[in-house]
């Protein structure tokens, strides 16, 4: 019998497969296609302190092995978060990780002293990786000072663990997540996306409205493998990985490169049942390469180990 | 809504760079309504593309899509062969309605907004209204379906450049018709605006296109905003069909 369970802190997993930010909402529509109690965790679309528009549209766009988006954080706001989503997440038996946001550090402690009070809650994923907002977001996650800081000022105030999302918009990203570390944060998640551009060539303007987006899917699966691979041996806190995850073989490598967990985003638009389907198809696939537990593989492709 | 295969039954270019596509499935004809979509995933491409329902023929378990190449997406589903098992999500969105007090009905459509309205205009006739359909194109060369709409009805032809029936907007055409108790149209933004100023004072419907992620909800891409409360809506989920009063253009 082959053991999909994983221990994080705050977060007891019954499978390390959880979507991702962004890309499930708050549920309700995928649980249309499937019973949500099958998912390891869930982790909510942004909450921010006020309810937000987003940015105008197009906001997304094809690419290569990938799509671009900048929705701009779209979300009703903490507190309807709080009335009207987790409620209905909190039916199924899965985790919850919330995902805070915001313009400044006193917004994000705001959202996080709300939203970890709330039952059902049991880990907030810090989002200072957003590249499609002006004010906030990436700023945060781009300077390690500033990231450690605002760390240290979510921990003050969260009831839960925190995790803290990581930008691969940066030079040294092992910089970054040792002090995200020191700030005191329980674990990493990452990579958020890509800052990226496409220009469409009969208006000869860039596509998306925003004029930058974020890339996800596939095409950043390398990307994400080589930071994570790098950062999992410089911290001591574990790590949820995610960037193009499609198959039962992708989760093996992000765990091998040292993850404990993983999230899956752009897939879920092509195929809503990716997540069921890779959990159903991980025992086969663990077994296939000779293990016996999820523990087992992680970090597995370090040196000396 | 389903996740769902579909037979390809046909592929063919009915007009300039416009292809009519026939698909079997039962569940989507029993369950399709004028205005609601398909969510298809073309072989290699990372996102699906939502391509509005033409028609349905319940008797045979026939579903007609036509779409427009604007794209490498569009354009790969051009190569799909008869025969081929399509992956598509549907039926998504809200539809025109087709069951209140309405006597006479006003169809305007413009390009690959047209499709959407004969799958109404045939619901409508059926129900015994009067239609009146104002259908705009770019050009003679991509005019489509002209037979099919006037069998069920009186059809008025806009081409841009004139060179089929008369030249300009199909916003000039609309005082031609003369009584009408609602109108429904689908086109390109700048002509559903223009639909919308003209006429403010009618009980109407549009429906819109957007580039979209997911097409069920969850991803926020293709709003539009809104006088409800929540300020949007989001064009896959609470759309594609919205009534004209309540969308801010």
């Amino acid at each position: 019998m082959i053991d999909l369970s994983v221990q994080l802190p705050g977060l007891q997993l019954k499978n390390p497969i959880m979507p991702a930010s962004g890309c499930f909402g708050f549920g309700r529509e995928y649980a249309q296609f499937y019973d949500l109690s099958k998912l390891g965790a869930v982790m909510m679309k942004a909450a921010t302190g006020e309810q937000r528009y987003g940015n105008p549209t197009p906001r997304v766009a094809e690419t290569s092995s990938g799509m671009l988006n900048a929705i701009g954080l779209q979300n009703p706001g903490v507190d309807k978060i709080i009335e009207e989503e987790i409620p209905f997440l909190a039916q199924y038996d899965t985790e919850i990780i919330a995902n805070v946001a915001g313009s400044t550090v006193e917004e994000y402690v705001e959202v996080t002293r709300k939203i970890s009070a709330a039952q059902d809650v049991k880990a907030i994923e810090l989002n200072i990786s957003c590249p499609n907002v002006k004010e906030g977001g990436i700023q945060f996650g781009t300077d390690p000072q500033m990231a450690k800081e605002m760390t240290e000022a979510v921990k003050a105030v969260s009831q839960v663990p925190v995790y803290v999302k990581l930008s691969p918009n940066v030079t040294n990203i092992v910089d970054m997540a040792k002090a995200i570390e020191a700030g005191g944060a329980d674990g990493l998640t990452m990579i958020n996306t890509l800052t990226g551009m496409q220009i469409h060539l009969p208006s000869r303007r860039p596509l998306i409205a925003n004029k930058t987006g974020g890339l996800s899917g596939p095409a950043i699966k390398p990307v994400a493998i080589r930071m994570i691979y790098e950062v999992s041996q410089a911290v001591n806190i574990p790590i949820i990985g995610m960037g193009g995850i499609e198959t039962a073989e992708d989760v093996i490598e992000y765990l091998l490169a040292g993850a404990s967990a993983v999230a899956v985003g752009t897939a879920n638009f092509q195929n809503p049942f990716v997540c069921p389907e890779i959990i159903e198809a991980l025992p086969a696939t663990l077994e296939k390469y000779g293990y016996q537990s999820i523990q087992e593989v992680v970090g597995g492709a370090h040196p000396n180990e | 809504m389903k996740k769902i295969e579909m037979e390809v039954l046909s592929n063919k270019q009915i007009a300039l760079d416009t292809y009519e596509m026939t698909l079997k499935n039962k569940y989507v004809c029993e369950e399709a309504k004028p205005g609601q979509f398909l969510h298809i995933s073309i072989p290699n491409f990372t996102l699906r593309r939502p391509i509005s329902i033409a028609s349905v023929d319940q008797a045979n378990e026939h579903v007609t899509i036509i779409y427009k190449i604007f794209g490498t997406g569009t354009d790969a589903l051009t190569t799909i062969k008869v025969g081929t098992m399509l992956d598509v999500i549907g039926p998504n969105g809200s539809s025109y309605p087709v069951d209140h007090e309405v006597k006479e009905a006003l169809l305007v459509g413009g390009g690959v907004g047209v499709p959407p309205l004969y799958f109404q205009a045939k619901a409508l006739h059926e129900r015994g209204v009067k239609v009146h359909a104002i259908l705009g194109y770019q050009t003679a060369e991509a005019v489509f379906y002209e037979e099919k709409f006037k069998e069920v009805a009186h059809t008025y032809i806009v081409t841009n450049d004139g060179t089929k029936g008369h030249q300009g907007l199909v916003t000039d055409l609309i005082p031609e018709v003369e009584s009408f108790d609602a109108y429904y149209s689908c086109g390109p933004l700048p002509m559903l605006k223009a639909v919308k100023n003209a006429l403010s004072g009618h009980e109407g419907y549009l429906s819109f296109e957007e580039r979209m992620g997911c097409g069920v909800g969850t991803c926020f891409a293709c709003v539009i905003p809104m006088k409800n409360e929540k300020k949007y809506g989001k064009i896959c989920q609470d759309g594609p069909v919205f009534r004209a009063k309540e969308v801010i253009l």
